[in-house]
């Protein structure tokens, strides 16, 4: 599929809700998952940089092109969703059934795949990764079902003529990478800054739709929630608790200092 | 220095539980207001603490500078007033007809607390565009309206107030400024002192609202007339032409507030700036008055905001400084000195009157709203009276509340407190202008006292101590704290009556005693009214509490509202003696007598 270069643009952002990192979380021992509830529900930071790369495409393009929010969650995180919209967005679908519960990633990412063409999309953006799970493994999971080049770790990305061009970052330096769209790309915290949702933006955001898709309205053809998953969460254990640090005083007077000095030369910083 | 974090638990449960949201959501145009409330109290605390916040201190160093009649605002300022107006945070309370988002006056009460907790400096310069706003909205013409107001809510221009003059400050009667009729102008010559953001570099234009005398004007109020000066006329199409006869002659020195400047504005001194009449001729002030409801109500939440901040970095402070050990503890280390009874007095002090005056305001401001939109004529009258006799209390008792507040949050400081780099510092610098500008405290108290009680015989005084009194007798007594509350809370209420009908009785014999101490009753009224707050915010607390809700919230409320009771109700105590007893004494010593201790008694 080839995208004429005048035709407006589908941008759909992936968005995940997380636990506020704020919030004390919860593990339930028997699920072994996170017990979420719906007030501390934040849209995921990482996510933020990718709507703001969604929103600056739009505006740039400024061809009446859209942008799109997809999320799989709970109907519950309808307000959190809306916050996205405050920021910009033209519309929101939310993918929620009660078959989707207990997806990991790669179910997660069948799921969103299947919403996705189902809203239609030249170009999909998502964060680089969630607060919670920390994967990061989603963008290029999404990009395989979607049949899509993914193009991770974006700092800067620019559409033209059909095609996406984006600075990649790696630890060594950054690569620019092209592709034809379709395609997907996912934002790193280095692009631009998220921007705030304005008072405008949240009323306008009252009138926006937030349309909700269900098991029944995608194309699936495999099984989704917990019993599509690939990965199985066999044990949890609580990170242990730091340890008492040392303090030093003045009053240590020397040896004070020969402490601090032995402490940084143990760890090579010295 | 601790960031800003705006206290949105309380907001939401003063403005959802106290000020009736969901009655103001039933007035026609707010019905979508519970919606938003919420995205509308996060993003603004983001805004205020991200943007604002960043700036208060910088802006308070570095200041405003002048040069040739031209300002250069602090570094910063410019941009985060374009961010706020792009945002649409200028037009929240404008209707939608003028490009604003049309939203109820009470959500000013949090949205305005935050701005000013963040950066007061900053905040004074939309809300001088929200006057601005008003005062064209309320008694322009068309054309004016049109003109005016679509760039002043897009924050593309800004708005001034031009009323004090050297001999005209609480009193505008006299004002000396002149117009003179000019075809389909004015001409504008005089000049105006202590202008916030008379001149400045934030945007292309400034929309000047100047108070002046016509030729042929009575002398006195009734002489008065409003004006529209821009300091870029603006050309029928809209766009800017040519530079008007007004000049920026310098800015102030000041105390506090010194991220925005005031500003000495001459007008017409090569041959008289083009202004054109709002509304009628000689009802100037009249329309000063109108607005002065939601400016005087503005400055008593400048207060409030200022003290809530000052009260945040005091709280982190005394967490944090370690000194002496414990009155009552075992060990001999040094404790965080939250742990020391009088720290902990200091602290409760803050918090419980910031609670009581927030509940306070955000009440008016939801009456403003039901004045202006109730359906039933009978209840939007009630409200408008309520709102004349608390805007005088809320601008009077929160700043001088405030100013002493901020004091408290140095003294917790201790010497570090008298130490700029704390910022706290700041915060007592900052506060003192909200007792002086909008009316001083004893203005509002002449207001209070000559307009409110006494012009008004007394009707609307005794309706809502009546409304009081009703709503402490309906305090339920199961709860120990709820019922010490109330046997405060019903007593105070007597005493308040009691001053009210003494300064009654003397405004028919003896007017300087009447206003001998109208400040002491204008405290009075706060000190009770806020009580009748933190009394019902008990109520509702100790409710929720025997009903098992486990939000500690409530539980922290009931034990705020009984320290309120115990430590500030009781002060009507002696604001009723110095009323009753000392009204007397305020006169007795002449003039002369003042200076007798200076002099050198000689013996032979
Ligand atoms: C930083 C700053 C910003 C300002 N911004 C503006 C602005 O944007 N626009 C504007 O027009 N003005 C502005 N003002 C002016 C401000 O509103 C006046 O200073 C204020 O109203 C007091 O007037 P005054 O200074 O002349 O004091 P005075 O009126 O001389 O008052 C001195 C004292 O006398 C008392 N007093 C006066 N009359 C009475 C009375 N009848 N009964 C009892 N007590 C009385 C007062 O309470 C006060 O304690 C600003 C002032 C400052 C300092």
């Amino acid at each position: 599929m080839v995208i004429p270069e005048d035709r407006q643009l589908n941008i759909v952002v992936a968005v995940k809700l997380v636990p506020d990192t704020n919030a004390d979380k919860r593990i339930d021992p028997q699920t072994r998952r996170l017990v979420r509830s719906a007030a501390e529900t934040v849209l995921n930071p990482f996510d933020e940089y990718a709507i703001e790369a969604g929103l600056q495409l739009k505006e740039q393009l400024a061809d009446g092109s859209s942008v799109t929010i997809v999320t799989m969650a709970p109907e519950s995180g309808k307000e959190v969703v809306r916050k996205a919209l405050a920021m910009g967005a033209d519309r929101a679908v939310m993918l929620s059934d009660p078959a989707f519960a207990g997806s990991d990633v790669w179910a997660t990412a069948y799921v969103l795949a299947a919403g996705i063409r189902r809203i239609g999309f030249d170009l999909v953006l998502t964060g680089t990764q969630s607060t919670d799970a920390i994967t990061g493994e989603l963008p290029g999971a999404l990009a395989e079902y979607l049949g899509v080049p993914g193009l991770t770790y974006a700092r800067e990305i620019h559409v033209a003529a059909g095609r996406v061009r984006v600075k990649r970052e790696t630890d060594t330096g950054y690569q620019t990478l092209s592709a034809p769209l379709p395609a997907l790309a996912s934002i790193t915290k280095s692009a631009a800054e998220p921007r705030f949702a304005s008072l405008k933006g949240i009323m306008a955001a009252k009138k926006k739709e937030i349309a909700v898709l269900r098991l029944a309205d995608l194309e699936i053809a495999q099984a989704v929630g917990g019993d599509g998953a690939k990965l199985e969460v066999t044990e949890l254990t609580a990170s242990p608790a730091r340890a008492a640090g040392k303090t030093v005083t003045a009053a240590d007077g020397n040896a004070g200092a020969r402490t601090i000095v032995a402490f940084l030369k143990e760890r090579n910083l010295l | 220095m601790s960031t800003y974090r705006a206290p949105l638990r309380d907001m939401q449960f003063v403005l959802h539980e106290l000020a009736g949201l969901a009655d103001i959501a039933k007035l026609p145009g707010f019905e979508d207001t519970p919606d938003v409330v919420d995205a509308i109290l996060e993003e603004a605390s983001t805004f205020a603490s991200e943007v604002l916040d960043p700036i208060n201190r910088t802006g308070d160093v570095e200041g405003c500078t002048y040069r040739d009649g031209n300002v250069t605002t602090p570094a910063g300022f410019k941009e985060a007033y374009h961010q706020f107006a792009k945002a649409g945070w200028i037009g929240l309370p404008v209707s939608p007809e003028h490009g604003g988002q049309g939203l109820p006056q009470l959500l000013l009460g949090p949205t305005l607390e935050m701005w000013n907790g963040a950066n007061v400096g900053f905040a004074n310069g939309p809300l001088l565009n929200q006057g601005a706003i008003e005062a064209i909205e309320l008694c322009g013409s068309d054309a004016q309206k049109h003109t005016y107001i679509p760039k002043l809510v897009s924050g593309e221009w800004c708005g001034t107030m031009c009323l004090t003059e050297p001999q005209a400050g609480s009193d505008l009667a006299a004002v000396r400024t002149k117009a003179v009729p000019d075809g389909d102008h004015y001409k504008i010559s005089g000049q105006k002192i202590y202008i916030t953001f008379g001149e400045h570099d934030m945007a292309p234009n400034i929309i000047h609202l100047v108070l002046a005398r016509l030729p042929d004007a009575p002398e006195g109020t009734k002489g008065i007339s409003l004006f529209i000066v821009p300091k870029i006329l603006v050309n029928a199409d809209g766009s800017l032409g040519e530079r008007n006869d007004v000049f920026c002659a310098g800015i102030e020195h000041k105390l506090g507030i010194n991220g925005n400047p005031t500003c000495t504005l001459n007008y017409g001194e090569k041959g008289g700036a083009i202004g054109y009449l709002v509304g009628e001729p000689n009802r100037g002030l009249e329309y000063m008055f109108i607005m002065m409801n939601a400016a005087r109500f503005s400055t008593g939440v400048q207060g409030l905001a200022i003290a809530d901040r000052a009260y945040q970095s005091a709280l982190a402070y005394a967490k944090e400084r370690l000194q002496s050990r414990e009155v009552a503890g075992k060990s001999r280390a040094a404790a965080p000195i939250i742990k020391h009874p009088d720290v902990r007095r200091m602290l409760m002090s803050m918090k419980s009157q910031i609670e009581a005056m927030r509940a306070l305001s955000y009440v008016a401001a939801a009456s403003l709203d039901l004045a202006a939109k109730h359906p039933d004529a009978a209840v939007r009258k009630q409200h408008k009276a309520f709102i004349e006799l608390m805007i005088p209390v809320v601008k009077g008792w929160c700043s001088e509340t405030a100013t002493e507040l901020c004091s408290t949050a140095v003294q917790v400081f201790g010497g570090m407190g008298y130490i700029e780099e704390t910022g706290i510092a700041q915060q007592y610098r900052d506060v003192k202008i909200v007792s002086i500008y909008e009316g001083t405290t004893g203005i509002q108290a002449l207001d209070l006292v000559g307009r409110k009680l006494i012009r008004d015989m007394g009707t609307t005084a005794t309706a809502v101590i009546k409304q009081m009194k009703k709503s402490a007798a309906g305090l339920d007594e199961s709860n120990a704290d709820v019922a010490a509350i109330k046997s405060q809370l019903t007593s105070a209420i007597d005493l308040l009556a009691e001053a009210s009908q003494f300064i009654g009785m003397n405004a028919m014999s003896d007017l300087n005693r009447a206003f001998s101490c109208s400040v002491p009753y204008l405290k009075l009224w706060g000190v009770v009214a806020g009580g009748w707050q933190m009394a019902r915010a008990a109520q509702i607390s100790a409710a929720k509490i025997a009903a098992g809700d486990a939000d500690p919230f409530y539980a922290a409320k009931l034990i705020t509202a009984r320290f309120y009771a115990d430590h500030v109700l009781s002060q009507s105590l002696w604001l009723h003696h110095e009323i009753v007893r000392g009204s007397a004494s305020v006169m007795a010593l002449r003039e002369d007598q003042f200076d007798l201790d200076r002099q050198l008694l000689v013996t032979a």
